[in-house]
């Protein structure tokens, strides 16, 4: 493929993988958040140089308004952040780079193996309603299997937000008399 | 799209087959780009000036009154104020992130325009996935808020920012919930298909609003939730004046302050426009079908009546500004949480059940059935 679609494409996989270095390196977590923006950003942009639309849209819901959003809460609501200057510190150098040499073997042996079907040419087709039947049949039991995943999650937050006494009102949330 | 505007303007000016393709597609991508932020721009300046004279009204006062007739042109003069005023950066805030903030809000909020279906072939791009684009790219504006309250180094910036952002969090959902029967009456996301999905011989029986019962509802929670995400009173706690001073955008001044004032216009107009789309037929007019009208004239009609309808509305929001007051931050939670987004939950069944046991047909259709 020549012409624009390469240019894009190397330009996005810039922004990403160059936005995904300073979220490990930088030392002040809001960067860092504000740097994984822009790598969920250039993994969205892929997608749509996929044709994958729905999934790029999925990824900035998902992980820009939620994930990052909530990282972002994590951040502000914790104690005198902004006073400490080493807030994201580098900790475990050597087994992380163990790690991250196994994960980039494998990863760089299943892209090269033959397994992927390739496609010729970029169509923007409704992917939705097939996704949908596909979760509703084929990946019926991963889609339950994540949903209980997720419900279990939500619980957890409940029970760990609630006041320890049930019995007891909390005075802020209730109404003025 | 584009690209067959693009070789039709190929085969129409021969001079362009030296060019590639890409760069003429590439050339109409900026000018449509262009068209859209130019409407969006004069529509914000001008809704500015209706909002200040509705105002006015409400509160019997005259409202701007002194540039041009009837005190038309104070949008302009305020846009110059504006652009010319000093720029000033706190001392003490993160420089970086204090400009990049009224970016990512206002890219949030005007890359919506983009899937707006403005008229029979007015639309920028009409993606597979309209509504779910939507969603996904006001997400933008979330972190551009949080971004800001951080970066200002303020108090006030901060928790405005942080009630902001829960807020527009949690009423995403309702307002996803709200707009989804719409979507499946249509069986498509993208947002000229479910236009196309309300015409008929009905008229205005064919909007969505009166498919069925729960349509009607669904409609009316919608509004009201998505008033409350684009953070306009009676949600207005992020930037509550008797509390937060202004909220996340306390620190800035000049043209940055003039990007998120534009992004919540800006909003404003998506949200209408959408609730046209969705459930008041966006330009669909009862008796008179637009798109069987020559091309020019078709789209100049549809045009009127879409952005007749999604004003409308937007006045409505102006309305209600100045109308009710303003919710205490913990009612605001407990409406989204307790009362929104079980009603959308359970109108969403509705209407499911509804197109199942009635395959797809509204109340306006059956009583056409009955008299033949």
């Amino acid at each position: 493929m020549k012409g624009p679609a390469d240019l894009i494409f190397y330009v996005l996989a810039a922004m990403t993988v160059g936005s995904a270095i300073l979220v490990a390196t930088l030392r002040n977590i809001i960067y860092s958040a504000v740097a994984l923006l822009f790598t969920f950003g250039g993994v969205a942009g892929l997608y749509v140089l996929l044709s994958a639309d729905f999934l790029a849209a999925t990824q900035l819901l998902v992980y820009v308004g939620g994930i990052l959003v909530l990282i972002m809460f994590a951040v502000f609501l914790s104690n005198r952040i902004s006073s400490v200057k080493l807030s994201n510190p580098v900790h475990f150098r050597l087994p992380a780079a163990g790690i991250c040499l196994v994960l980039f073997g494998t990863l760089a042996y299943t892209a090269v193996s033959p397994a992927f079907a390739l496609k010729a040419r970029v169509t923007y087709q409704p992917t939705t309603a097939e996704i949908g039947e596909l979760l509703m049949t084929r990946y019926l039991l991963p889609f339950e299997v994540a949903s209980v995943l997720l419900l279990a999650a939500l619980i957890g937050a409940a029970l760990l937000s609630r006041p320890d006494r049930p019995d007891v009102a909390r005075p802020d949330m209730e109404e003025p008399k | 799209m584009l690209e067959s505007l693009a070789i039709s303007l190929v085969d129409a000016v021969p001079v362009l087959s030296g060019v590639p393709l890409w760069t003429i597609t590439l050339l109409i991508m900026v000018v449509v780009a262009a068209v859209v932020l130019t409407f969006a721009l004069t529509y914000a300046g001008l809704a500015t000036y209706v909002e200040r004279k509705v105002a006015g009204d409400i509160q019997a006062r005259i409202g701007p009154n002194r540039v041009g007739p009837v005190g038309i042109l104070q949008f302009l003069a305020d846009g110059i104020k504006l652009l010319l005023k000093e720029d000033i950066i706190p001392a003490k805030a993160d420089r970086f992130l204090f400009v990049l903030a009224p970016y990512l809000v206002f890219i949030g909020s005007f890359a919506a325009f983009v899937v707006v279906p403005f008229g029979v072939g007015l639309i920028a791009s009409d993606l597979n996935i309209g509504i779910y684009y939507v969603m996904a790219i006001t997400s933008l504006v979330v972190v551009g808020v949080l971004v800001a309250g951080w970066a200002s180094n303020n108090k006030w910036a901060l928790l405005g920012g942080m009630r902001a952002a829960a807020q527009i969090v949690s009423y995403e959902i309702p307002v996803g919930m709200a707009l989804l029967p719409a979507v499946l009456i249509a069986g498509s996301l993208s947002l000229q298909d479910i236009v196309r999905s309300q015409g008929g011989l009905f008229g205005i029986f064919g909007w969505n609003l009166f498919h069925n019962p729960f349509t009607f509802f669904s409609f009316f929670l919608y509004y009201v939730a998505a008033l409350a995400e684009t953070n306009r009173t009676p949600f207005d706690i992020p930037e509550a004046e008797s509390e937060l001073v202004a909220g996340y955008h306390v620190e800035y001044s000049g043209i940055r302050f003039a990007f998120f004032f534009l992004a919540e216009y800006g909003d404003m107009f998506v949200v209408s426009a959408l609730a046209t789309a969705c459930f008041l037929g966006g330009w669909h007019v009862p008796f008179l079908n637009a798109e069987a009208l020559p091309a020019v004239w078709g789209n100049l009609f549809s045009l009127g009546v879409f952005l007749g309808k999604a004003l409308g509305l937007v006045v409505v929001m102006m309305w209600v500004r100045w109308t009710l007051p303003r919710l205490r931050v913990d009612q605001l939670m407990r409406m989204s949480w307790k009362y929104l987004v079980p009603l959308t939950f359970f109108n969403l069944l509705g209407v499911s059940l509804w197109l199942l046991l009635f395959q797809g047909r509204g109340i306006p259709q059956m009583i056409a059935s009955l008299f033949g």
